[in-house]
């Protein structure tokens, strides 16, 4: 729901990014979303597409890459991955509370494409 | 060509935010930023909240709505000071338009500033407001699976409220399962179960507001 004022935020960093470097035609954005950080991909792409429209970076293509979430065990310390937003069982001793988010809740801009 | 950027894309506001938090520190105020739902007891919290602990401490209250400022009205009933912003569809408060209601309040000598975020708990997680805890509010109408459905809102929060217990014998709901999910990525997180309609475990969420206010000191 807040995708909007993301969008907004990637175009304000790309244009200061294409100033600094002296270009002007965007061609790629490459975005990296941790899987908790609460980005609807579809949602995303559509408020770049309304934002962008007939202006300078009109038809500029948005990439979403998603950062899978990683955690440390709270208990024994085994570094997993979870594919689901359920409980996060330990798949080495179980245990359910209090495991570390290593990775999973970034989001920022990697790379553009620019002429 | 290609240029990497790695630059986070909410910058913007975390600078803003941490203006805010030096903001807070210089004036010794305490800040909490409040999530929940709508409809989970975030206004009726702070009614209950201003109107119990006014004598002791001195408050101000950020309201964030999408429309009205009926919240507003209501928290200014129990005499603290309290300033609306309407983000007119936005979903959530950002660092910036808080900077902006700041400007409305007295900040001398406040003791705690609540900041009453939008009703979602989605979005408000990824905006920082400069605050020193987030709480979020759950009320048990909405079922026990909220904390595993919204694992960032209680990964970041400091304390979890869970609402409306006086409501407890007439719906479905574990407190235990609401707190072990809620701890599944924070197993630091308070939770207090409550009912701002009675009052009920009210006591220790004062408890706490006491301790977090002594130690901003």
């Amino acid at each position: 729901m807040h995708e909007m004022s993301v969008a907004q935020s990637i175009l304000e960093i790309i244009r200061q990014e294409l100033g600094k470097h002296g270009l002007s035609r965007l061609d790629t954005v490459v975005v990296k979303a941790g899987r908790l950080a609460g980005i609807v991909p579809d949602a995303l792409l559509f408020a770049w597409e309304v934002l962008t429209k007939d202006d300078e970076f009109d038809g500029s293509k948005l990439v979403i890459e998603e950062i899978p979430l990683v955690l440390r065990c709270g208990s024994c310390g085994e570094e997993f991955t979870s594919e689901t937003n359920m409980l996060f069982p330990c798949p080495r001793c179980g245990e359910e509370l209090g495991h570390a988010i290593l990775s999973g809740r970034e989001m920022y801009i990697e790379k553009v494409e620019a002429e | 060509m290609e240029i990497n950027i790695e630059r986070n894309i909410l910058e913007a506001n975390d600078r803003l935010a941490v203006d805010l938090a030096d903001l807070f520190r210089t004036k010794s105020i305490l800040c909490l930023n409040l999530m929940s739902s709508p409809g989970a007891g975030k206004t009726s919290l702070l009614e209950r909240t201003l109107a119990d602990l006014g004598g002791e401490f001195k408050m101000a209250v950020v309201e964030g709505d999408l429309q009205t400022d009926n919240d507003a009205r209501r928290v200014a009933a129990t005499g603290a000071q309290a300033v609306q912003i309407n983000t007119e569809g936005g979903c959530h408060l950002d660092a910036g338009m808080v900077q902006k209601a700041l400007a409305h309040i007295d900040l001398d000598g406040l003791d705690i500033l609540f900041i009453e975020n939008v009703g979602n708990l989605v979005c408000p997680a990824e905006f920082s407001l400069g605050e020193d805890h987030k709480v979020t509010l759950l009320s048990v109408t909405e079922g026990d699976d909220k904390p595993e459905k919204y694992p960032l809102m209680f990964s970041i929060s400091s304390v979890a409220l869970l609402n409306k217990v006086d409501l407890l014998p007439y719906v479905d709901f574990d407190l235990d399962k609401a707190a072990r999910h809620a701890k599944a990525l924070n197993k630091d997180i308070i939770v207090m179960p409550v009912s701002c309609r009675d009052g009920e475990g009210l006591g220790q969420w004062y408890d706490w507001l006491r301790k977090e206010r002594k130690n901003k000191k």
